[in-house]
């Protein structure tokens, strides 16, 4: 079984996230970076595909040279090999990452033979477009459903599961498929030390990304308006449980 | 010219979110001059025309196909995408649900035309009908992005919860007219294959209060206590990220930005340092007690009201506290 999984590059901010002083992107000044637990739960879905049924797993994104630090991680818990389709300034719009997405996945099928899987965040977690896996798919021919939180491949056929709201939906599409991936779906691993060493050998290649330019700007990003809050002060220790019951009283939850 | 709101339905139940999209639609069809309509997807959907022309529809497009009895993203968003290139609307208006956003991105990869996602405000630019400025939601909410598109046809998504659904004192009656489609049979294998019902009872998302828990509470075992006070208060137990990635309790817990986004009446936020991701997804509860031993973490300056202490010993105090009175 041969699986694709898109992961995409993000600062991991702590209680709030500053904008630099253009407004054009997130100021990244002391912050690490990360993907988007969807997707870390997605490379989890792809090692464990792989464990099952044999075959490989490789990692692919579309960002600055640094994103290689990404594909490292992902190898060090299992991915086989790695893609990184670099884009020299800013962020992409999705249009646009959804067609370098596509053209770099369609070489890689050209030299390789076709991906069984294709596996996608359900949205990536600074853009929350939910849009790039849906395109990519589309543009590749291949059934696609977002937001899974199950996935099992039987008999050539991916069997899909998903929240609803009266509970949980199943799909079956047959392969070559690509499936959104949501967190929840599976308890990622962490690095073990012989990963972490693997993952420093393992293939990754550098390609330039390219894609024509989509048809939606960014103007500028901002931080929403904050509830201006005073915090009331009910006590230290558990000295201050009557005061709480008061409050709990006093707000009407104590029936 | 018209605004085309998607609606989202399932085997014929309307999604509340679909009104929420329709009130987003009118201030759009105002601005720009252009009546709303919209688009049902199976016959099965066909008795929603009331609600809909309740809600400002002046038309219904009806679409109807053997493959559409039951929801599937890529026969929805072909759909979709024929109703645009038929109707050649100024914009299509869907709600920012997970089901949503699906067909508005299938629709939009198959008209190869930009869809802008989760906006909390449209304006048609100065441009003309064809191109919008919008602000959208980036990091769950935690971000506002002011953005501009333009294309023939605008697709956009609205983010949940931030229209409010409202009827009009005197609705038009609201045509209704079948939309012709063809789909090829490979669109069937996206469609829902089964379901498993869920069985009743409060949910994390609608739960009147929730007590949740951060790495602070320490392992699987200590969600004793917290378990204890919300049976006491009828409510749920929540938890952080960390918490879910230690193993400790099963994600369907996780409030946040990639989990559940709550809005009980009071949020208990104990052992959670409050990071944004976190926050984003409780924000909305009425009322925050946090209980953390570190009085500068966020969660305790952004919350209404504070303890600081150990959690592990104020918890069972205001569970004791609470029989106590009830006794
Ligand atoms: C893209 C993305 C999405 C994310 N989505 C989510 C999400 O949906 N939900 C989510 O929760 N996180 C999410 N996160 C993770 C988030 O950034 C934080 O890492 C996480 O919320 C931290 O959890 P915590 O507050 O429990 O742990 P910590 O940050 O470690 O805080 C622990 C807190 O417990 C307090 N404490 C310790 N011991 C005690 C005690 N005995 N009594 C009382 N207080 C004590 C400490 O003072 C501290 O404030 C996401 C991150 C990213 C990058
Ligand atoms: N720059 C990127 N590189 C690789 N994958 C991406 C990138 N942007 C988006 N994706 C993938 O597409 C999914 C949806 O992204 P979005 O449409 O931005 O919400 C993400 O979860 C990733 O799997």
């Amino acid at each position: 079984m041969r699986i694709c999984v898109c992961v995409k590059r993000v600062p991991a901010p702590g209680a709030r996230i500053n904008v630099t002083d253009d407004g054009l992107a997130v100021d990244t000044a002391h912050l690490g970076f990360t993907t988007s637990p969807h997707e870390e739960c997605a490379v989890e879905a792809a090692v464990r595909l792989v464990e099952a049924h044999g075959g490989s797993a490789t990692v692919l994104t579309l960002g600055p040279a640094e994103a290689e630090e990404q594909l490292r991680y992902a190898a060090s818990v299992g991915m086989t090999d790695g893609v990184l389709l670099s884009v020299p300034g800013g962020d992409w719009d999705p249009q646009r990452t959804a067609r370098a997405i596509t053209a770099a996945i369609r070489s890689i099928e050209a030299r390789d033979g076709a991906f069984d899987l294709v596996l996608f965040g359900n949205e990536s977690a600074d853009g929350c477009n939910y849009q790039v896996g849906i395109r990519v798919a589309h543009a590749l021919g291949r059934p696609m459903v977002n937001g899974a939180k199950g996935l099992e491949v039987r008999d050539g056929v991916a069997h899909v599961q998903r929240e609803a709201d009266g509970g949980r939906e199943t799909y079956e599409l047959p392969l070559p498929a690509a499936v959104g991936i949501r967190e929840g779906i599976n308890l990622p691993r962490y690095p073990t030390m012989k990963g972490r060493l693997a993952s420093k050998k393992a293939a990754v290649v550098v390609v330039a990304a390219e894609g024509d330019e989509g048809a939606q700007r960014l103007v500028r990003l901002r931080r929403p308006e904050e509830r201006s809050s005073t915090t009331v002060l009910l006590g230290q220790g558990p000295d201050a449980a009557p005061k709480v019951v008061d409050l709990l009283e006093e707000l009407g939850v104590l029936r | 010219m018209s605004v085309l709101v998607l609606v989202e339905h399932d085997r014929g139940t309307l999604a509340d979110a679909t009104l929420e999209a329709m009130a987003a639609a009118r201030g759009l069809a105002a601005a720009i001059g252009a009546p709303i309509e919209a688009l049902t997807i199976s016959a099965g959907a066909d008795a929603l025309r009331d609600v809909l022309a309740a809600h400002g529809a002046v038309r219904v497009h009806r679409a109807h196909h053997a493959m559409l009895d039951d929801y599937g993203p890529e026969a929805w968003g072909e759909v979709l995408a024929q109703a645009v290139r038929t109707l050649a609307p100024a914009a299509v208006v869907a709600c920012g649900t997970g089901r949503g956003n699906e067909v508005l991105a299938q629709a939009a990869a198959r008209l190869d035309l930009p869809m802008v996602a989760n906006c909390v405000s449209v304006e048609p630019s100065r441009n003309g009908v064809t191109a919008v400025a919008v602000t959208r939601t980036r990091w769950g909410g935690s971000l506002l992005e002011d953005a501009t598109a333009a294309a023939p046809t605008m697709l956009l998504s609205v983010a949940h919860h931030t229209y409010e659904a409202t009827a009009l004192a005197a609705p038009a009656a609201g045509e209704a007219t079948p939309l012709a489609v063809e789909l090829d049979a490979s669109l069937a294998r996206s469609v829902v294959r089964g379901r498993t019902e869920r069985t009743a009872g409060v949910t994390l998302a609608t739960a009147p209060v929730v007590v949740g828990g951060g790495r602070g509470v320490g392992s699987a075992d200590g969600f004793a206590p917290l378990q204890e006070l919300a049976e006491l208060l009828g409510g749920v137990v929540g938890c952080s990220r960390a918490v879910t990635n230690n193993g400790w309790r099963n994600h369907a817990d996780q409030v946040g930005q990639t989990g559940t986004r709550i809005a009980p009446d009071v949020y208990f936020a104990c052992g959670i340092s409050g990071a944004i991701q976190h926050w984003v997804g409780a924000m909305a509860s009425k009322h925050i007690i946090a209980i953390n031993t570190d009085p500068q973490a966020n969660m305790v300056t952004k919350a209404g009201y504070a303890v600081i202490g150990d959690l592990h010993a104020v918890v069972p105090a205001i569970s004791a506290e609470i029989r106590r009175r009830r006794a």
